[in-house]
C-alpha cells in the first residue's frame, strides 16, 4: 500500500502547514487592537450602516497613520445584522469570539438592545453612532453601552418645540411605524404635545410598515384637520405618507425624525419631499476635523458621506482617546475613561455622562429644500 | 358620507391590487393544488421590469400613457417568462413527489429571488415615476379618487372579465377546468396538461405583473421585498375567497381591502391586519373551504 502511505504524508504536510498558518495568524492578531463594527451592511437600511462602517475605517486609517494606539494597530472586524435583532444576537456572538474588546455598534436600536446583553456578559463596550432609543442608556440595564448620538427623547423634545414654537401649529397628527425606534419617538412628541398644553393631539396611530399603501390612513389624517404629522419612524414608510398626501391635494406639514434625514428620502420621494422637516444630528461641517472627515470619504469612495458616517467616525476617536489614556483594553479602565476623558471629534469636545449618553451633541432641525436638507437656524 | 366613499374607494383600489396578485395563487393552486410562495416575487419583478423600460421610455420622450402601456406591457411579457421558467425548473421535475416537497421548492423559490433582485438591482428603495397622469379637472376630487386609482379598478374589471372569457368560452379554458378537476383523466382524453400547466403559469404571472406595474405607479417607490407582503396578503385573500375559484379569489381580495380600510379608518391603523386576519378565521371557522370555495370530495 505504498500509494496510501503517500497519501498519508501528503494530508500530514498539508496539516502542519496549516497549523504554521494559523499559529502565525494569531501571533499576528496579538499585535493589533481589534474593533468590532456592527450594523446593517446589507438590506433595505443598508445606507445607514455603510457610512456608519466608512466613518468607523476613515477614523481607524487616520489613528493608524499616527501610530495607532498604545503602539498597536487598530485591526477593524465588521459584521453585518441586516437591522434584525434575531441576527443581532448572532453578529455580537461572533465578536465575542473574536475577543474585540470595543465594538461601534449597532446601527438600529432594536438590534443594539438584543446585542447589548451578550457584549455585557463577554465585558465589551458597545458604542453605537445611531441608536437612539432612550431605554438604552435610561435603563441602567447596559452599563456597557455609549452612544454618540443624542436620544429619542431629545429629538422628541426638538420636532415639538419646533412644531409649536417656530410653526405655532394647534392640531398635530402623531403617527409611527410600530418599531421600537418610531414608536418610542412617537410616545415621547406624544407626551411632550400633551403636557404643553398648547396644542391637540388628534391622531395617534401607528402604521404596518411595507403595507401596500397608506391610503386609509392618509384619508384619516385628512379628516382629522391636523395641520402637522409628526412621524416616527424611516423613510420607506415616510416617502409613502408624504407622496399619499400630495396626491390627496393636502398640505399637511409633515416633520420626522433622523429616520428620514437621509438623501434616499429626497430620491425617492422626489418632488413631494419638497418642505418636510426632519431632526438630525447638528451640522458641524464648518469645523475643521468635520472638514477633513468629508473631504477623506469623497477622495476615498467618491461620494457624499451618509447619514451617522461622523457619528461613527467621533464613536471610533472617542475608543481610541479612552484605550490610549486607560493604557489597555481592561473594561473599568475603559469605563473610566470614557467618562472622563474629553476627546476631540468632528462633533465638537464630547465625552460620556454616567448612563453613557455623549456631552456635547445635539441635534437640529433641517427642511427640505430645492432636494437638499437645509439646516434651519 | 364623503368621509365613508373615500374609505371604501381607498379599500377597493387595495382590493384590486390584491385580486391581481391573487388570480395567479388561486388558479395554479386550482389546477396543480400548488401554493406557489415565488407567486409574490414574480409582482416584484413585474414592478421591477416595469420601472426598468418606463425609465428607458422616459428618456426617449414618449407620452405617459404609451410609457405606462408599453411598461406594463414589457412586464408583463418578462414576469410571464419568469412564471413559465419557475414552473419548468422548480415544480414540474417534484410533480409526483410528495406534496411537501413542491411547497419547499416553492418557498426557495421566493427566497432566491427576492435575493437575485437584490443583488442585481439593490436593497435602497427606487423612485417609480407616476406614469398615470392626474387631470386637472380632477383636482376638486382628487382627495376622493385619482385617476390612478380609477385606472387600477378598472384595469382588475377588465382583467377578470377576459380570464372568465377564457375559462368558460375557450378551448385551453375548458382544458384547464378538465386538468383542474382530474389530471389523469384529462390526460387520458388527450388533454396536453403540461401545456395547460404552463398557460396557467403564464397567465397567473401576467396578472401579477400588470398589478406590480400599476401599484408601483401609484405608491412611487418600489425594492426587492415589496412582493413578500403584498404575496402573503393576496395568499390570504385566496384563501378567504375559497382557493382555487377564480370569482372566490377576487371576491376575498375585496373582502380583504375593505376590511383593512375600514378598519384603519374608523378603529386604528394599529390593528389593520388584526381586523384582517380575524375576519380570515371567523370564515374559515364558519366555511373552511372559504367564501365560495366548493369542498369537492377527496380523490382517491
Amino acid at each position: 500500500m505504498r500509494r496510501n502511505d503517500w497519501k498519508k504524508l501528503f494530508v500530514a504536510a498539508i496539516v502542519s502547514l496549516s497549523m504554521v498558518f494559523a499559529m502565525s495568524g494569531t501571533g499576528l492578531a496579538e499585535e493589533t487592537i481589534k474593533m468590532g463594527v456592527a450594523g446593517a451592511h446589507s438590506g433595505d437600511l443598508a445606507s445607514y450602516g455603510i457610512s456608519g462602517l466608512r466613518g468607523v475605517e476613515l477614523a481607524v486609517k487616520v489613528i493608524n497613520a499616527k501610530g495607532g494606539v498604545l503602539g498597536k494597530q487598530i485591526e477593524i472586524v465588521a459584521e453585518d445584522d441586516v437591522c434584525k435583532p434575531e441576527v443581532a444576537t448572532n453578529t455580537a456572538t461572533k465578536l465575542a469570539s473574536q475577543k474585540v474588546p470595543v465594538v461601534v455598534g449597532h446601527i438600529c436600536s432594536g438590534a443594539t438592545k438584543a446585542a447589548l446583553g451578550i457584549y455585557k456578559d463577554a465585558g465589551i463596550i458597545a458604542m453605537s453612532p445611531s441608536a437612539t432609543n432612550p431605554g438604552l442608556t435610561q435603563s441602567g440595564d447596559y452599563p456597557n453601552f455609549y452612544r454618540t448620538i443624542a436620544s429619542d427623547d431629545a429629538q422628541a423634545r426638538l420636532e415639538v418645540d419646533f412644531a409649536l414654537n417656530v410653526l405655532k401649529f394647534k392640531k398635530i397628527a402623531v403617527l409611527h411605524d410600530k418599531g421600537d425606534y418610531g414608536k418610542g419617538l412617537a410616545e415621547f412628541a406624544k407626551k411632550f404635545l400633551e403636557e404643553s398644553g398648547k396644542a391637540e393631539v388628534v391622531l395617534y396611530e401607528g402604521v404596518t410598515p411595507g403595507a401596500v399603501d397608506y391610503s386609509a390612513v392618509v384619508q384619516k389624517i385628512r379628516r382629522s384637520k391636523a395641520e402637522a404629522v409628526i412621524f416616527g419612524g424611516y423613510h420607506p414608510e415616510a416617502s409613502k405618507i408624504v407622496m399619499a398626501m400630495r396626491k390627496k391635494k393636502m398640505k399637511t406639514i409633515l416633520i420626522s425624525d433622523d429616520g428620514v434625514k437621509d438623501d434616499t428620502f429626497i430620491k425617492v420621494a422626489g418632488k413631494y419631499a419638497e418642505g418636510v422637516y426632519a431632526t438630525g444630528p447638528r451640522d458641524t461641517s464648518e469645523d475643521p476635523m468635520t472638514i477633513a472627515a468629508n473631504k477623506a470619504h469623497k477622495d476615498t469612495y467618491k461620494s457624499d458621506p451618509g447619514a451617522f458616517f461622523l457619528n461613527a467616525y467621533a464613536a471610533t476617536l472617542a475608543l481610541a482617546n479612552a484605550i490610549e489614556k486607560a493604557g489597555s483594553t481592561d473594561y473599568d479602565a475603559l469605563t473610566k475613561a470614557l467618562k472622563t476623558e474629553y476627546v476631540e471629534t468632528p462633533l465638537g469636545k464630547i465625552s460620556f455622562d454616567e448612563r453613557g449618553d455623549a456631552i456635547g451633541v445635539g441635534f437640529s432641525v433641517y427642511q427640505v429644500q430645492n432636494g437638499v436638507y437645509v439646516e434651519m437656524k | 358620507m364623503e368621509y365613508f366613499l373615500e374609505i371604501f374607494l381607498g379599500g377597493l383600489t387595495r382590493g384590486s391590487i390584491y385580486a391581481l396578485i391573487a388570480l395567479g395563487y388561486t388558479m395554479v393552486y386550482g389546477i396543480i393544488e400548488l401554493i406557489n410562495f415565488a407567486h409574490g416575487e414574480i409582482y416584484m419583478i413585474g414592478a421591477f421590469t416595469g420601472l426598468i423600460i418606463a425609465s428607458i421610455l422616459t428618456l426617449v420622450g414618449l407620452h405617459p400613457v404609451a410609457v405606462l402601456a408599453l411598461a406594463s406591457l414589457a412586464a408583463v411579457i418578462y414576469a410571464a417568462a419568469y412564471g413559465f421558467t419557475i414552473e419548468k425548473v422548480a415544480y414540474k421535475p417534484l410533480r409526483h413527489a410528495q406534496r411537501l416537497s413542491p411547497l419547499i421548492s416553492a418557498i426557495g423559490m421566493s427566497i432566491f429571488l427576492q435575493n437575485y433582485v437584490l443583488l442585481a438591482q439593490t436593497s435602497d428603495f427606487l423612485p417609480f415615476p407616476n406614469l398615470i397622469p392626474e387631470f386637472e379637472f380632477m383636482d376638486p376630487y382628487a382627495h376622493i379618487i385619482g385617476s390612478a386609482e380609477i385606472v387600477i379598478i378598472l384595469t382588475t374589471a377588465v382583467v377578470m372579465v377576459l380570464l372568465t372569457i377564457l375559462i368558460k368560452f375557450t378551448k385551453i379554458g375548458k382544458a384547464m377546468r378538465a386538468t383542474a378537476q382530474d389530471r389523469n383523466m384529462a390526460m387520458l382524453v388527450g388533454v396536453n396538461v403540461n401545456q395547460v400547466i404552463s398557460v396557467t403559469f403564464i397567465i397567473g404571472s401576467a396578472t401579477a405583473a400588470i398589478g406590480g406595474v400599476l401599484i408601483a405607479s401609484h405608491v412611487g417607490m418600489i425594492n426587492f421585498y415589496i412582493g413578500f407582503i403584498a404575496g402573503i396578503k393576496a395568499f390570504t385573500a385566496a384563501v378567504l375567497g375559497g382557493i382555487g375559484s377564480i370569482p372566490g379569489a377576487v371576491l376575498g381580495s375585496f373582502v380583504l381591502g375593505w376590511t383593512e380600510s375600514f378598519a384603519t379608518g374608523y378603529v386604528s391603523s394599529d390593528y389593520e391586519d388584526v381586523f384582517a386576519f380575524a375576519l380570515l378565521v371567523l370564515i374559515l371557522i364558519f366555511r373552511p373551504e372559504g367564501i365560495l370555495g366548493r369542498s369537492t370530495a377527496q380523490k382517491v
